[in-house]
């Protein structure tokens, strides 16, 4: 699956988008932050404040519960500051 | 998109400017049926002089569907004649247009709920992110999400039409 990331949350981890493969125990959002977060200090960085990630699965918005099984293209993001 | 009443909103994600008069204009043009219509323009200011721009990232395969999802819930919520909602992205300069909202309706109260209601969900639902470019040429900070943004959206919620 395609992890996409914006704003802060891309620059502290350094890159726009990327490839990944989580193991199967790593079925949910809340899952995959904490599976990503340990990868290295930038990726600890972008998610040392998991409550605040906002997550989009698909294009649609998520909540940290759920499923990512089957998905193409998971987003994490700040809140938004559009309008 | 799917439509949600007689009329389908018109969404765009966009990096060029908009005139606010032609696209308000489009939504009465050669029909007599509308008798309130509201627009809302939200404009980059300069916050005292500091600011000098904003740059606006965005979800570009998300925007659109978002702003339509938030469109059509409007849309389901007031009877409307018509809907229109425009984002721009990319560096927007102090004085410079940033969103533009108009509602169409027969009377005035569903025109103004309507268009106060997308403002209010789509500045805590729809992928946009701003950065100020400050007016001494630094980067500044992202923008920080507002409490009261979140809780003009959650009213919504609590009080229906």
């Amino acid at each position: 699956m395609k992890a996409i990331y914006f704003a802060w949350v891309r620059e502290r981890i350094g890159k726009r988008e990327e490839e990944i493969a989580p193991p199967r125990e790593v079925s949910t959002i809340s899952d995959l932050i904490a599976w990503l977060a340990a990868r290295d200090e930038n990726y600890a960085h972008a998610f040392e404040k998991a409550s605040v990630i906002r997550a989009a699965i698909d294009h649609a918005h998520v909540k940290h519960d759920a499923k990512i099984d089957g998905a193409r293209e998971i987003a994490f993001f700040p809140p938004m500051t559009g309008g | 998109m799917d439509k949600v009443g007689a009329f389908g909103p018109e969404i765009r994600v966009q990096a060029e400017d908009f005139d606010p008069a032609v696209e308000a204009a489009r939504l009465t043009k050669g029909r007599s049926d509308v008798g309130a219509l509201v627009t809302f323009v939200g404009l980059c200011r300069d916050e005292g002089g500091a600011l000098a721009a904003l740059e606006i990232e965005h979800y570009g395969a998300m925007a659109e569907r978002e702003l339509g999802r938030v469109a059509d819930e409007a849309a389901f919520r007031w009877p409307l004649l018509g809907l229109v909602a425009i984002h721009r992205y990319g560096l927007i300069e102090a004085g410079g247009a940033i969103v533009f909202v108009a509602a169409a309706a027969v009377h005035r109260s569903a025109a103004f709920a309507a268009a106060d209601f997308l403002m209010d969900y789509l500045k805590t639902r729809a992928p946009f992110w701003k950065r100020a470019h400050l007016s001494d040429g630094t980067t500044g900070d992202w923008v920080e999400p507002r409490a009261e943004d979140d809780e003009a959206a959650a009213r919504w919620r609590k009080s229906g039409p």
